[in-house]
């Protein structure tokens, strides 16, 4: 079968054997409900427990401050809609950049009477900390501002931000779904009371994320009914994709740093590449993940191009997965600045575990020669 | 040769057919992409993928797949039928009717609607477990919204008048949700003949895997829903999350087989349910919970009376079942549900579900009829209420000194 080199690691990413290995005896017999009391429940419970265990441990956090939720979108919408539910309307601020998954559910609010703001970032893709500062004036309940960017793969310094929204009254929530695996996530440091993480894309199942909650806070579940994980998220365990959740933790907790090394060392090779093919890169010079290039060739359109690179045999994006279903430009590049025309040429790499230098090379070739053909055609046009 | 402990605890969950596990080990493998990657091939296999498992679960119950909407679980499902229309047509009034005999799934959302102002009616059943239509008839208010009736009941297995109740709520218009993650593989379900707007189903009760549902959402005439879930919109707007491509297919095909292999599957199951409950009646004072005729093929509650509930649990540790939900178990209070046939506390507690399923022998069913009929005995000539009842004492007479 003929396979594309995969390069869209922060849509999703193929499961690590060793998870798969973790997840495979739960097709057999470890199949119980882990809810019931015999045998059968009382493997799955433990089985739960023990990836409750890893997935605190890759984050610096207490087992029962983990909770299991269906994926990362689950996870920020209980965050924030949760915490809502039980406080008196208020203000509610998210940064400009956050995925649909965060924006959405806080824009909700304003139907039960919040106000919504949008925190803006600088050209880099970094919060406008004078923007910031402006919104923390008008006393926030509510502030969620992820810790890497799924797009353009900056990094927001959300330790600091978080202790200014704490000491002004709020509640900050972080989304690292694309941070976790690929950075430091350490809830402690963080100092956030709830942070979102997703399994899938750090080579774990897809389906399955989970929310960290500081116990002293108080959230409404969002899905009731049964009582599972603290009353805060009802349904029978999907066991098996916990305990993949729980596998890809421990790789992150072995292999982490030297997998960062590499992969920056990859990003070098790439970027410089893409430079000399005349591709603009966004956020160049703002801290960004080591696995994440975004960027356009001023005057290609991105749809156009990772569509030739597909079928030159590279799998990149022109965006997140999850709005590629609509041919807006990006928020996170408008959000920055970035005209339209430019942003609508933008395409997105993102290296994984897997990659390798033969990747980055043949991408780049295969970029050069598709540049150097829909120039002739566009000269021809012309 | 038989293997410990006896799993008869197919209502709380199912293993994952191997020919569906089989299925949906290449989407843990290659097939990896996130379908809604538009851009490449990884995206277009997996989206292919779930169309297909879309028209599988379709096929099923006999929609239009356009009509599936995925979800993690039937939980999940319950919930955003039951808020997402409640909230929807709050507009035309603010009144709930659903069950005592309900999964906690719809309970508690009913609840959670009550505490945000909506007006709730649960309705008691019959002693069989049925719902009478009359007393649905009297319930209905001309601000009902919602009507939500489970298809089939989770501890006793009875089949609601799901055809009867819906013809009701369409003639009054209210919206009819039913939660079906009991019943697929076990009654043939039609929805273009059932007056149902919203469906809820699960896969992991039919052989499907864990932490995926789905929730069929009738588009003729068109029900509206509120999402309960927003981002990226996935699934029309109306359940934001990636999809977990590996456990739709696995879903799909699960469902496929039910389609294929209900009729003879429940024939086998039902003869063999038979054999167990005959093997289990033969033993003095047991009542079997729930209507045996509108009842599904593999499930089988009975009460044991005289012999205490934790005790019994402990003496059959040779088979996994359940004295309840499963969801439930975890608490020692008796079962909600048998209290609303009319169950005494303590014939409640010492009431065991037996469900039978697709890797069922003849050999496990023996066994727990012998285990059952030797613990029971066993029990029970330990137990001073045993004697009393022998000896012919109404026990219902007796005037116990308090402590």
């Amino acid at each position: 079968m003929f396979a594309p080199v995969y390069l869209d690691h922060n849509a999703t990413t193929p499961l690590d054997s060793s998870v798969r290995e973790a997840m495979l005896p739960w097709f057999g017999d470890r199949f119980g409900n882990a809810s019931s009391r015999h045998e059968y429940g009382r493997a799955a419970r433990k089985a739960v427990d023990e990836a409750r265990a890893q997935v605190a441990a890759a984050v610096n956090a207490h087992p029962t401050e983990v909770i299991f939720t269906g994926g990362g979108s689950e996870a920020n919408n209980l965050f924030i809609k949760g915490a809502a539910a039980l406080m008196k309307p208020g203000l509610v601020a998210v940064s400009a950049i956050e995925h649909p998954c965060v924006r959405e559910p806080a824009r909700q609010l304003i139907r039960s009477g919040w106000r919504c703001l949008e925190i803006a970032v600088d050209g880099g893709g970094r919060i406008d900390l004078a923007a910031f500062d402006r919104v923390l004036a008008e006393k926030p309940r509510l502030v969620s501002i992820m810790q890497a960017n799924n797009e353009t793969g900056v990094i927001q310094d959300v330790a600091a931000l978080a202790k200014t929204v704490k000491t002004a009254g709020g509640w900050m929530h972080c989304d690292a779904v694309q941070a976790l695996g690929k950075i430091e996530v350490d809830f402690r440091a963080l100092g956030v009371h709830g942070l979102t993480l997703s399994a899938h894309k750090i080579r774990g199942p897809v389906g399955v994320g989970a929310l960290i909650v500081d116990k002293r806070i108080e959230l409404a579940p969002l899905v009731a009914g049964g009582g599972q994980e603290r009353n805060l998220r009802s349904g029978t365990e999907n066991v098996m994709a916990i305990v993949g959740f729980g596998a890809a933790c421990e790789l992150i907790v072995s292999y982490r740093e030297a997998r960062s090394r590499q992969i920056a060392a990859l990003q070098a090779v790439l970027e410089a590449g893409l430079v000399g093919l005349g591709a603009c890169i966004f956020s160049a010079g703002a801290p960004r993940l080591a696995n994440t290039s975004f960027f356009a060739i001023p005057g290609v359109d991105g749809e156009t191009l990772v569509g030739r690179l597909d079928r030159a045999g590279f799998a990149v994006a022109s965006g997140s997965a999850c709005s590629s279903a609509h041919p807006e430009p990006s928020h996170t590049l408008l959000a920055m600045g970035v005209d339209a025309a430019l942003a609508r040429a933008a395409v997105r790499v993102s290296l994984g575990a897997g990659s390798t230098r033969q990747d980055v090379d043949g991408f780049l070739t295969a970029l050069g020669e598709n540049l150097a053909s829909l120039r002739t055609m566009t000269a021809v046009a012309v | 040769m038989l293997k410990f402990p006896i799993y008869l605890d197919y209502s709380a969950t199912t293993p994952v057919d191997p020919r569906v596990a089989e299925k949906m080990i290449p989407y843990l493998t290659e097939l990896f992409g996130n379908p809604a990657s538009r851009s490449h091939s990884y995206g277009w296999t997996a989206e292919k993928a779930v169309e297909e498992a879309r028209e599988d679960v379709a096929a099923l119950v006999n929609a239009d797949p356009k009509e599936i909407i995925w979800t993690s679980g039937a939980t999940e499902s319950n919930n955003l039928a039951i808020k997402g229309a409640a909230h929807f047509y709050s507009g035309k009034g603010k009144h709930i009717i659903t069950l005592k005999t309900e999964h906690k799934a719809v309970l508690d959302t009913v609840r959670e609607l009550e505490r945000q102002g909506f007006e709730a009616t649960y309705l008691d059943v019959q002693e069989n477990g049925l719902l009478d239509l009359n007393v649905l008839k009297a319930a209905i208010r001309p601000d009902t919204v919602v009507v939500s009736v489970m298809f089939v009941n989770n501890e006793v297995g009875v089949v609601q008048p799901i055809a009867e109740i819906g013809e009701l709520c369409r003639e009054k218009g209210i919206i009819f949700h039913v939660d079906a993650a009991q019943a697929t593989g076990k009654v043939a379900i039609d929805l273009s003949t059932l007056k149902v707007d919203l469906m809820s189903f699960s896969a992991h009760k039919t052989y499907g895997p864990k932490g995926i549902g789905a929730l069929y959402v009738r588009r003729k005439p068109r029900v509206r829903l509120e999402a309960q879930m927003h981002g990226g919109g996935h699934e029309r707007g109306l359940r934001s999350g990636t999809l977990a491509t590996h456990q739709i297919v696995g879903m799909g095909e699960a469902f496929r087989l039910a389609r294929i292999e209900m009729a003879e599957e429940n024939a086998r199951v039902l003869a063999l349910r038979d054999r167990l409950l005959a093997g289990l009646t033969t033993i003095e004072e047991t009542f079997v919970n729930g209507d045996m005729d509108n009842r599904v093929p593999h499930n089988l509650n009975i009460s044991f009376a005289y012999v205490e509930g934790e005790s019994l649990i402990m003496a059959i540790k040779d088979i996994a079942v359940s004295s309840g939900s499963a969801c439930t178990s975890a608490s020692l209070e008796p079962s909600y549900v048998l209290r609303a046939l009319g169950r005494n506390d303590e014939l409640a507690h010492s009431s065991i579900r037996f469900t039978i399923g697709r890797f069922t022998t003849v050999e496990e069913v023996d066994y727990t009829i012998d285990l059952l009929q030797r613990k029971i005995g066993k029990l029970r000539e330990l137990s001073p209420l045993w004697d009393m009842f022998k000896e012919g004492i109404d026990l219902d007479t007796v005037q116990w000194a308090a402590h």
